[in-house]
């Protein structure tokens, strides 16, 4: 009888231990629709007097009391969108080199482990880092990217030493190691048959990367691509410190500009009224850009994932 | 060159013509480091026509196999000593190219390893990569049929090749690798994973396509051997200085004097389960 009671022990630690991670779950769900729920009623006046318009509006006039936030919303998504466009080719090219043996064992174990490092650096050490050694060392790149490709809108400004760029440089650096160590991952635990399949059908090295080994991966690696997004948009520190807070849109990438983050970020502090609510409705909108962000990757993962299993 | 041979293999390859001859392993070891895996084999693999290799586990079966399409390039340690000829040209050879040899030379694994695409880009993958021009729907359609899988996937070509059964996984297996149309297919314990009802429809297959291509599979399954093969290579292992256990090829003949009449009484003992 014992081993009976025992058991139903057991069974009731188990269900116990169910009961606390089911109530945690549903606790954190709350957290985030409470979040929501507080930044709604504190935007709320903003929301009233501005509506959909304040999402379409560039002016941001204290004085006036009139608030827009295209600039905010266009700076934090292309700022984001060019770090993606430089880290993933390059995360996604460092993770396959990490896990082909391109390299031998030693020299490839302790790269990946000073990559994963960078991950712990604070991002207002990597902000002071860029004004300190970066930007006083690509500022003359830029300068010639400008002067030979200026005819492009995209370098048609001459950089000064504050811009998008630096922000979206940075930032690549700084979600680089995710995607980096989330690819490695998905394609470490790819069957090793996969590879040899591949190989056994006369595919050379790379079209077995290319065709077969990242396909096959892809979900980790689009899941991956994705945290780094929602990372990136939502980055204050450093744009605050090197976007250089010019409330404008400009075709170059070489200007400054503003994300919403870093609008807060310098605003908030003195802010009342309708600016404050103005802030808050902004801040309502990352959110929601980074939930769809979180959304999408879920999906675009799961419809890979039918074809994998 | 037949009188380098060692005693045990000579009576059984002299029989063959050169021409007709696919893969010939003249006094090949293999080396994983300082461990020898395999000694001083001799063989020939007669084309258009069913190899077996036969032996106890760890004997280096596929170690051999995985020898003839340069597979074991993938493994750093792994080394060849000897020679490997495939149609007269040394595999080994410094200007061999292994993406060439293993795309006219295929091989199926023990395990069914479909890729993570659909049934469709499961085959028109190694066609596309090796520059197929003509019309990918027939040569889909084609090698399905050879591989006597068309009937059970014609609906469902877009779906993943992996939600197919085993059975079916190891025949969409064996249908991409006759869509690069290689000239051996090896196959590595084929069936290992299969009920024995996909068994008998893959050694059907095995029957149908040796007109097309010359086969040499590994199999533990003596009445695989007997039913399919025309040849078969007995292999055994044996520890020699310091302990460690090296395979050797004990005989080589055809299948049905290796089973009714072996030269050797390892192979007798062997083949009539009397082993160890
Ligand atoms: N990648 C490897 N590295 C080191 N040793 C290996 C490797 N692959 C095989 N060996 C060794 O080589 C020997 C022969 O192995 P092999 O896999 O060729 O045997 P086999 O005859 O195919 O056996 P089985 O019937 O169990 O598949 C074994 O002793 C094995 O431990
Ligand atoms: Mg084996």
């Amino acid at each position: 009888m014992a081993k009976f009671e025992s058991l139903s022990v057991a069974r009731w630690i188990d269900r116990g231990f169910y009961r606390l991670t089911a109530a945690f779950a549903v606790g954190i769900a709350g957290i985030l629709v409470w979040i929501l729920v507080t930044l709604f009623q504190t935007a709320y006046p903003a929301i009233a007097k501005f509506g959909l318009g304040f999402l379409f509006s560039s002016r941001w006039s204290v004085q006036e009391e009139i608030f827009g936030a295209l600039p905010l919303i266009y700076g934090t998504v292309v700022s984001a969108l060019v770090a993606l466009a430089i880290a993933v080719p390059i995360g996604v090219g460092i993770a396959v080199f990490l896990t082909e043996d391109f390299l031998p064992a030693q020299i490839r174990t302790p790269i990946a482990f000073v990559i994963e490092l960078l991950a712990a650096v604070p991002s207002v050490v990597y902000g002071l880092w860029a004004i300190v050694v970066f930007i006083p060392f690509v500022k003359p790149v830029l300068e010639l990217v400008h002067q030979v490709l200026g005819w492009i809108p995209l370098f048609g400004s001459a950089p000064t030493n504050v811009g998008l760029m630096y922000t979206s440089l940075i930032l690549a650096i700084m979600i680089s190691p995710t995607i980096i160590a989330i690819s490695r991952d998905s394609l470490v635990s790819l069957p090793p048959q996969l590879r040899q399949g591949a190989l056994a059908l006369g595919a050379t090295r790379w079209e077995t990367i290319l065709k077969v080994l990242l396909p096959a991966s892809l979900s980790g690696i689009v899941g991956a691509v994705m945290l780094a997004l929602g990372r990136a948009l939502g980055e204050t520190m450093v744009a605050a410190m090197l976007i250089g807070s010019k409330n404008a849109i400009s075709a170059s990438l070489f200007a400054p500009g503003q994300t919403i983050a870093s609008m807060i970020a310098n605003q908030f502090g003195e802010a009342t009224g309708l600016q404050r609510a103005s802030l808050l409705y902004a801040g309502l909108i990352l959110m929601l850009i980074t939930l769809a962000v979180n959304v999408l990757a879920e999906l675009i993962i799961s419809r890979f994932q039918q074809v994998e299993h | 060159m037949q009188n380098m041979q060692s005693s045990t293999s000579r009576t059984s390859t002299n029989a063959i013509a050169d021409q007709a001859v696919a893969l010939r392993a003249e006094n090949v070891s293999v080396y994983y480091g300082a461990f020898q895996a395999v000694r001083n084999v001799f063989l020939d693999v007669p084309k258009n026509q069913v190899t077996a290799f036969i032996g106890p586990s760890g004997c280096g079966k596929s170690t051999l196999l995985r020898c003839f399409n340069r597979l074991n390039d993938l493994v750093a340690s792994a080394r060849v000593d000897g020679k490997i000829s495939f149609q007269g040209r040394d595999l080994y050879a410094r200007d061999m190219d292994p993406v060439e040899v293993r795309r006219r030379i295929g091989m199926v694994f023990q395990k069914p390893n479909p890729f993570p695409k659909s049934i469709y880009d499961n085959i028109a993958f190694g066609a596309r990569i090796n520059g197929f021009r003509g019309n990918m729907d027939e040569l889909v359609e084609r090698s399905l049929r050879s591989a006597a899988l068309w009937d059970e996937v014609k609906d469902k070509l877009n779906q993943s090749g992996l939600a197919l059964s085993g059975g079916q996984q190891q025949r969409l297996c064996i249908a991409r690798t006759i869509a690069i149309e290689p000239e051996v297919i090896l196959m590595d314990e084929p069936c290992s994973a299969l009920d024995p009802v996909s068994t008998l429809r893959v050694e059907e297959l095995m029957h149908s396509l040796k007109e097309q291509f010359t086969m040499v599979i590994v199999t533990h399954n003596m009445q695989q051997a007997a039913r399919v093969s025309d040849m078969t290579a007995f292999f055994n292992a044996e520890a020699g200085e310091g302990g460690s256990r090296f395979g050797y090829l004990v005989e080589y003949n055809k299948t049905q004097d290796i089973f009714s009449s072996p030269q050797q009484q390892e192979t007798h003992d062997y083949v009539s389960g009397r082993f160890g």
